[in-house]
């Protein structure tokens, strides 16, 4: 087999298909999805390359089959992803939650569409950025990444492989219709120059290995079936040894362990960015897609004077609230724009306060235009 | 002094974690000794098996057997355990569970792995009614019969496991009860050197559930399996369990196919060219 893993070069194409050549890029290797627009793209490119490349495609009966066999494919140390859009999240969320408490790294990539039920399965929202963070019942901390080009379907995918494998959680990759189908250039670096991450392999040898027993960084070294480990692991509350554990001692210990290796880590994990925010008077708030509208309007609004400025978020969750507050506390006012009816503003008005915030939201297809957001602009700005 | 000596099995077992959780006279103990039984006999590689389970009163076997094991959510062992036998070909899941665990929750899923015929052991623990919640009725449970959810009997037809399985494409399916011990130990001797998807009914009683509720004693219930069963070679869609009809035991599939991983393979090998 003489197939490529990394497509070096320049390319003119869609975000699906960035995506699903970023997580080859990263060294997925088993890869099981459901159909389902506008995510269906990532699985035909995947069931195109896979058997080239000797990786492992299933198109599964449905989303809960294909996140489950995510799972298993991860301890059976394969890279593992699954795509899937709004209704295939919600039925998935049951196993995010057992890879949540397993610690099974995976990527979940969510192309979003209209919700809430069937929506509009062709067109792009921003809605489901509280269901991935809180749809897994119980306390649950997950990461999740918004591309805003095809370019960063790319980049993102692998960096949400790179961070799956270090926290040993699954990571969502949180875009939407309108990246998944956008057309634009891709560039795709060396394979030398993409950074490829793997899960800490345990150090003792396997009568001493305790699979949940995790030293300062709060992430356990992790074995996997068949090296000869003979480890047990539940969705039940468990104890360092992986055994089921009801005491309240056990269920405090685990949880917490689970929550703050994402907590403790936010500086590191979050990524953001910042245009025109040294001086300015009006901060705006985007991420994905919406951003770029943002970008626009910030840019028109500093044709006009008005000193504005965009703090765009590319990891949503953990929320990255200390970064923000350290830009938004000196500002008149805060713009948040997302394509849905006010989800992540929630946060921002929670890390920002006191400083006034005011919410722009769209439903259907289109972000909030440059025009809607400069009008919000320039309504703080008096 | 008394010198201690290991039991033959021990090392097969997760002996830190025993005694187990199940009731006095239920049937997933003895169905857990034939599994470790048959691999103890085969000597086979315990580095080479994964024990998957779901939920319920079976799932706790997973937890119970000293190779790397899963404990998945209810209904999702088989679509775990195909992410394993695909990413992993050298590897053998053998699933335990039970009837309301394989054929309700996971009853998709169930039909999906015997049509792509992934290579593992699905060993079904069929008590007839769903044990750890209480003894509700089930897809398994027999017409008439009284459970907490049926208080005025039970309305629905059951399926006939072997024969779902045996029609959605699995190279091996057999039906044994924990009555017939060295059968069942033998059968799971031949599903784990079998390739391709392997299916074991084994018929176990719920003694404090389902068999208090329809006063049944576990004496009662034991001798049942053996009285009312029979040994014979019938097609599958002929081996109905019903109330006062004899229960067919035997093997009604044993034929050979390429597992799912050997056609992916094939494939790769295709697609290449």
């Amino acid at each position: 087999m003489n197939e490529p893993g990394v497509l070096t070069g320049s390319h003119f194409t869609h975000g699906d298909w960035a995506c699903a050549e970023g997580a080859i890029a990263a060294g997925c290797g088993y890869f099981a999805a459901y159909p389902i627009t506008p995510a269906t793209e990532i699985s035909e490119r995947i069931a195109t390359r896979f058997p080239l490349l000797g990786r492992r495609f299933v198109q599964f009966e449905d989303e809960i089959g294909a996140i489950a066999s995510v799972i298993g494919a991860s301890f059976s140390g394969m890279k593992s992803m699954t795509a899937t859009s709004g209704p295939g999240l919600s039925l998935m969320l049951e196993n995010i939650g057992l890879a949540v408490m397993t610690e099974a790294p995976c990527v979940i990539v969510n192309v979003m569409r209209g919700g809430p039920s069937t929506g509009q399965p062709t067109m792009g929202a921003q809605g489901d950025v509280m269901q991935c963070k809180w749809g897994a019942h119980g306390d649950t901390e997950i990461i999740a990444l918004a591309p805003q080009s095809v370019q960063e379907n790319f980049d993102l995918t692998v960096k949400a492989f790179n961070l799956s494998e270090t926290y040993r959680t699954p990571v969502f990759l949180l875009s939407d219709a309108n990246i998944g189908h956008m057309y634009e250039k891709l560039v795709i670096p060396e394979e030398e120059k993409i950074e490829i991450l793997s899960r800490k392999k345990p150090l003792v040898s396997p009568g001493d290995y305790k699979p949940y027993m995790a030293d300062e960084s709060l992430v356990p070294p992790m074995a996997c079936f068949g090296e000869g480990y003979r480890f047990y692991s539940t969705g039940l509350t468990h104890d360092e040894l992986g055994y089921p554990n009801m005491g309240v001692d056990a269920q405090d210990k685990l949880v917490r362990r689970l929550c703050d290796k994402i907590r403790v880590n936010t500086d590191k994990i979050t990524l953001t960015e910042e245009t025109y925010t040294e001086d300015c008077d009006v901060l705006v708030v985007a991420y994905g897609v919406t951003a770029r509208s943002a970008a626009s309007a910030v840019q028109k609004a500093r044709k006009e004077g008005i000193k504005a400025g965009l703090f765009r978020l590319i990891t949503l969750w953990p929320f990255p609230e200390k970064k923000l507050w350290e830009t938004a506390s000196k500002v008149k006012g805060v713009v948040v724009s997302e394509m849905n009816y006010g989800q992540l503003v929630r946060e921002v008005e929670r890390a920002v306060k006191p400083v006034p915030v005011e919410f722009l939201g769209k439903l259907g297809e289109n972000p909030p235009s440059p025009n809607e957001i400069l009008a919000k602009i320039r309504r703080l700005d008096q | 002094m008394t010198e201690h000596i290991e039991h033959y099995l021990a090392k097969y077992l997760r002996m830190d974690r025993l005694p187990h959780i199940w009731c006095s006279g239920c049937g997933l103990g003895i169905i857990l000794k034939s599994y470790v039984q048959a691999l103890y006999e085969l000597d086979y590689d315990l580095d080479k098996i994964v024990t998957v389970s779901g939920i319920g009163c079976a799932g706790r076997a997973s937890g119970y057997v000293n190779t790397d094991a899963f404990h998945t959510t209810h209904g999702r062992a088989l679509p775990f355990a195909t992410g394993i036998s695909v990413s992993n070909p050298e590897l053998k899941p053998v699933v335990i569970s039970g009837d309301g665990d394989l054929f309700a929750i996971g009853g998709n899923h169930l039909i999906h792995a015997a049509r792509r015929n992934i290579n593992m052991l699905v060993i079904c623990s069929n008590n007839f009614n769903y044990g750890m919640t209480g003894a509700q009725y089930g897809p398994t449970t027999p017409p008439d019969i009284r459970t907490p959810t049926s208080p005025y009997g039970n309305t629905e037809n059951p399926f006939n496991l072997v024969s779902l399985v045996a029609s959605s494409g699995a190279t091996m399916v057999s039906r044994w009860t924990v009555y017939h011990v060295h059968q069942l130990k033998n059968s799971i001797k031949k599903g784990l050197q079998k390739k391709g998807f392997s299916f074991i009914e084994v018929l176990s009683p719920c003694t404090t559930g389902y068999g208090r509720l329809n006063k049944m004693s576990p004496i009662d219930m034991m001798r049942d399996l053996k009285e009312t069963s029979r040994i014979r070679k019938v097609n599958p869609t002929e081996a109905t369990i019903e109330p006062g009809r004899e229960v067919i035991l035997g093997d009604f599939v044993d034929v050979e196919k390429p597992t799912y991983s050997d056609v992916l393979d094939q494939v790769s090998r295709r697609a290449s060219i």
